[in-house]
């Protein structure tokens, strides 16, 4: 075996361009002969446009163009999901013009764009258009956009801001289970709205080539070809074969990059109403109030037990916010991402969960790393330590009690889904062992000692990944398939060149795909090419998003390489005078079994190419083949995570100080990515613990809409994180893989704020919601004890 | 950004002569606040008469009990000196803590004083110390400097050139950051100096401000013991989402008994 096989910590090819300056971002593209656009925004949520004259503007220096709603009238930007209410009647579903028809719905609504020879003067230009806004009431708060006399974000649609009231699971079982409970836990929680802030700023250029009418769109994207599809049928209304869109190197997006965002639309229609490309990059002060936000969640959720602690029946009503637009995933966030994994790990017979998905005048909510895995994981392992407060059943017993046994899989949940795979018990041990779990009393006083609560919490968690298969996610709403394709062409000299349809945005699939190639080809890496994120090069292709990349996307890839082996043993058969039967193929060799006599792989990629000696009656020559893999079944990753925490009870200040992570990934392609994957989402999950949060104010002004205001995690916020495995195997795909994006953001703020509420049990404090800031911590502390509250 | 005039001068008389000209120009210091303030089109100035090039106006030296640090003298060089170390290490603290990296290496005392945040941390040790504020035309006493918001006593055009810090007995600061932000929600300045103890407060309210009763206590018994249970009202503290003006309240109590802690 190479250095560079399945399992090796191989360095990642694609950081000598990152750490260099050398990546090519969007922004770093400039077309000939490019103009810049500026978007003119709303400053209101919600208000009426009764005027807008751009006549002063249009005559500013080095304006080009300037248009608004009434120049772009195109198709709507489309929702990919479409969920149906319990009545069976479809989602409310208004339309989304890339610039507002007489009305904007929320700050950073885009109102007009302006095209100018440099940014500065598009930006001068701008502040010459005249908008009459007449202001409407608004609201932030999706519970209370419920209430009777809210002020409704679409009148004719939603007159009381309902998308749809979904529900899944058995509701009079669940009911029936409750009545048998000797306990019921009950817990309210929010699960807290959150800015992506992906390092790289959106992004978007539009060319058109007029001589041969082709559109070119270059842009921030996690998945180009669901943008041409959506932008080209849907927005503009350009067939795939006249419309390339690129996504060249992306830097981050953590799900906020999957959308079709209205900027796109705007320079492509606009560079050809110009014959000129547009470049469009977002401020950073624009991506806070435009990048689609994630979690907002406001849940009730319930947990009823017999008197052994076993759980009999759970049930949950979530209230969702979708913001103003239904986002491209925005309605599967809260149902078919998030109620379908309500028995997590656990053998629950009974479930019922319903969720009102809201509009407000917001930012649209999306997916964001996790999308509705980290609310379940949240709600319910917050649930079982309030069960395990409520039974006096120890939380690490009454979760073993109820893990699903290892010999019950394949498990099929109450709530659809069917598990293949998963240790839990084995996580846990292994965690409890390398957090030292029995160690904590003698940490806990010696924290005492200096004056500090210290707490230790855990999640032992369950999740969905590589979302499939197309035909059951088409019933459950999805319009659009979720295969991945890859497409393998070997050159003649035997280099290779991997098409994949899913992307990168910093994952590291230009190195793990290429090691996944390597061990199945027996070829050097450095013979490897990985190519994505061009709809003219690669077939198709469903992108990067809900950890499927791997797990989908290379098993595309596999089965292509299966395909291509499969050529060449037939060839090879040919050249060495044997039954194809006989030939194996190993370590880059065709080798007649039994026998020293074999051809290298270079040998046979080249009489594919040179076919003088070829079966060529019954093969065509070259060598490149495309498979399109359609996964039979998500895949669940799992595992637990242990926190502690240190709190100063004179500040309220909570420190992070130990996180012991043991997931199930399935199988590790590269340990060194799928550690820097883990860590990165465990340090987004503290950051969703204890400081990230968006904050709207009643009248849905963004009050978050600077790093100034909006707590990202820095380095001095996060200990050294320990992460392990502890692996089974996925068992429906060809790697055996089961995705790592997303599990750090998942099983972590669970765990931290379990950790936080043990830390102040002494004060009784039963729960807090995220973040648990500082004053927060601190009110609850006064709260337990007001007599202290002058101190 | 709009559009403005750009000049270097190189003495702070034709600096002060630039500014009297010119109602509209403003001083480019360290530029850590106006520069994000001209990017958010929030300011159009005319010009900006930069201080960079001043001779004099950036150093740090000792004159028997004073520690003099010139207005335009980096936050990153006050950390670092040598001589604040010895003579006032409270400062070279706080200078160390001030925004991140990059900001302490472009951001200046004069430049903060100055702006007068209430949430930024050099006041609370110009006002903590009682230090002397040296302009171009006179000297301005810590506590006539600072009279309110983003305000102080300087008159149109005038230009810091130094601040004199008095050695102080012993002082501390300690800051609660915000953790966005990492301008303080509180700081507390805390000194026993020539003239008496004195306890500067910044972050909590509209501008640095002076905590007299806990100066009384500390001068009857400087220990961590004598303020603890002390309270400032919250009545005129600010409150915004980040903190309550009540939990400023009682984060003013808490830092200063740590800061006392740490040097009594």
């Amino acid at each position: 075996m190479s250095v560079t096989s399945i399992g090796t910590s191989v360095k990642r090819r694609e950081d000598k361009r990152f750490l260099t300056g050398k990546g090519n971002y969007t922004d770093d593209m400039n077309r000939p002969n490019q103009t810049h656009a500026y978007i003119l925004r709303s400053p209101h949520a919600y208000a009426k446009i009764a005027a807008l004259d751009v006549s002063a503007a249009k005559a500013a220096p080095g304006v080009v163009a300037i248009f608004t709603g009434d120049d772009m009238k195109v198709g709507s930007i489309p929702c990919g999901w479409q969920v149906h209410s319990k009545d069976g009647s479809p989602m409310k579903e208004p339309p989304h013009p890339p610039l507002a028809q007489g009305f904007v719905r929320h700050v950073g609504d885009q109102v007009a764009v302006i095209i100018a020879e440099t940014y500065s003067e598009a930006k001068d230009a701008a502040e010459l258009i005249e908008i009459d806004y007449h202001p409407l009431p608004a609201i932030a708060d999706a519970k209370k956009a419920l209430e009777p006399g809210a002020p409704p974000v679409w009148p004719d649609v939603a007159p009381d801001n309902l998308c749809f009231d979904w529900h899944i699971g058995d509701k009079a079982a669940t009911d029936a289970a409750f009545e048998k409970a000797k306990w019921v836990a009950k817990l309210d929680l929010i699960n807290n709205r959150l800015i992506p802030n992906a390092m790289e700023p959106r992004a978007a250029i539009g060319d058109y080539d007029v001589s041969n009418d082709l559109h070119t769109l270059y842009t921030t994207s996690q998945n180009p070809h669901v943008i041409r599809l959506l932008m080209g049928a849907f927005v503009l209304g350009i067939p795939e074969s006249r419309l390339r869109v690129v996504a060249p190197d992306v830097g981050g997006g953590f799900g906020s990059k999957i959308f079709h965002y209205a900027e796109e639309a705007i320079v492509t229609w606009a560079a050809k109403q110009i014959e000129r490309p547009v470049k469009w990059t977002a401020e950073r002060s624009e991506s806070f109030m435009t990048d689609a936000h994630g979690r907002d969640h406001h849940s009730h959720a319930e947990l009823a037990m017999d008197d052994q602690g076993r759980f009999l029946g759970l049930r949950v009503a979530t209230i969702a916010n979708m913001g103003a637009y239904l986002s491209t995933f925005a309605p599967a966030v809260p149902t078919y991402l998030s109620g379908t994994l309500l028995a997590g790990v656990y053998t629950t017979p009974a479930i019922y969960g319903e969720v009102k998905a809201v509009f407000t005048h917001t930012v649209p909510v999306d997916a964001y790393r996790g999308a509705g895995r980290p609310e379940t994981t949240f709600l319910l392992e917050r649930l079982v330590d309030v069960a395990a407060e409520v039974s006096g059943i120890d939380r690490v017993e009454l979760r073993r009690r109820n893990f699903i046994p290892p010999d019950a899989y394949p498990y099929q949940t109450p709530v659809a889904l069917q598990y293949d795979s998963g240790d839990h018990a084995g996580c846990l041990d292994r965690a409890l062992e390398k957090s030292d779990w029995a160690g904590f009393p003698a940490r806990k006083a010696e924290s005492a000692a200096r004056g500090k609560l210290r707490g230790i919490g855990l999640s032992t968690y369950l999740e969905a990944c590589g979302i499939a298969p197309s035909a059951v996610v088409g019933s459950l709403g999805a319009r659009a398939a979720l295969y991945e394709v890859g497409s393998v062409r070997v050159h003649p000299t035997g280099s290779v060149t991997v098409f994949t349809g899913t992307h990168s945005h910093g994952q590291g699939h230009e190195t793990t795909f290429a090691q996944v190639v390597s061990d199945q080809l027996g070829i050097p890496i450095e013979s490897i090419e990985i190519v994505h994120g061009d709809t003219d090069k690669v077939p198709f292709g469903m992108g990067t998003y809900g950890s499927r990349s791997l797990a989908v996307g290379g098993s595309a890839i596999v089965k292509a390489v299966d395909k291509i082996v499969a050529k060449g043993k037939r060839i090879a058969a040919h050249l060495l005078e044997a039954a194809e039967a006989d030939i194996v193929f190993a370590d880059g060799k065709f080798t007649v079994a039994g026998t020293d006599r074999s051809k290298a792989f270079g040998e046979i990629a080249l009489a594919a190419y040179v076919p003088h000696n070829y079966p060529i009656e019954t093969e065509e020559p070259g060598l490149e083949e495309t498979a399109f893999y359609d996964p039979k079944n998500f895949t669940f990753p799992g595992g637990s995570h242990i926190c502690e925490v240190e709190i100063d009870p004179d500040t309220g200040v909570t420190q992070v100080v130990r996180f012991t992570a043991v997931d199930d990934v399935g199988r590790v392609i590269n340990p060194m990515i799928v550690e820097g994957q883990v860590q990165g989402g465990i340090v987004q999950g503290i950051g969703q613990a204890l400081l990230e949060n968006c904050v709207y104010s009643e009248d849905a002004q963004l009050l978050t809409g600077s790093f100034m205001d909006y707590c990202m995690p820095r380095a001095d916020d996060v200990p050294f994180i320990t992460v392990d495995h502890h692996t089974t195997l996925c068992t429906h795909n060809p790697l055996g893989v089961k995705g790592c994006g997303e599990v750090g953001a998942i099983g972590c703020p669970p765990a931290v704020i379990n950790a936080v509420v043990d830390a102040l049990k002494p004060y009784g404090v039963s729960h807090i919601d995220m973040p648990a800031t500082p004053e927060k911590v601190w009110q609850a502390i006064q709260a337990a004890r007001p007599a202290a509250a002058a101190e | 950004m709009y559009a403005f005039d750009y000049t270097r001068p190189t003495s702070v008389a034709d600096a002060v002569a630039t500014l009297a000209s010119d109602s509209d120009a403003t001083v480019l210091a360290g530029g850590m606040t106006l520069i994000p303030t001209l990017k958010q089109r929030l300011a159009q100035p005319s010009q900006l008469v930069d201080l960079g090039a001043l001779p004099g106006l950036a150093g740090i030296r000792r004159e028997g009990d004073t520690l003099i640090i010139g207005a335009m003298t980096r936050h990153a060089d006050v950390a670092r000196s040598e001589i604040v170390a010895a003579a006032l290490p409270a400062l070279a603290a706080l200078a160390d803590g001030i925004g991140d990296a990059q900001v302490r290496h472009r951001g200046t005392i004069g430049g903060s004083i100055v702006n007068h945040d209430p949430a930024a941390d050099y006041p609370s040790a110009v006002l903590g110390l009682g230090a002397t504020v040296v302009t171009d035309r006179r000297q301005i006493a810590a506590d006539d400097f600072f009279t309110g918001l983003f305000a102080t006593a300087l008159e149109e055009g005038e230009i810091v050139t130094e601040v004199r810090f008095p050695l102080p007995k012993r002082a501390a600061y300690v800051k609660f950051p915000n953790p966005a932000s990492r301008y303080a929600v509180v700081g507390v300045f805390v000194a026993e100096t020539g003239s008496g103890v004195r306890v500067a407060v910044t972050g909590a309210g509209p501008g640095v401000f002076r905590a007299g009763n806990f100066e009384a206590a500390l001068t009857a018994s400087f220990t961590p013991k004598a303020v603890e249970g002390l309270v400032w009202s919250a009545d005129d503290l600010n409150s915004d989402m980040h903190a309550s003006a009540g939990y400023r309240a009682h984060l003013i109590g808490v830092l200063a008994k740590r800061a006392v802690a740490t040097i009594a």
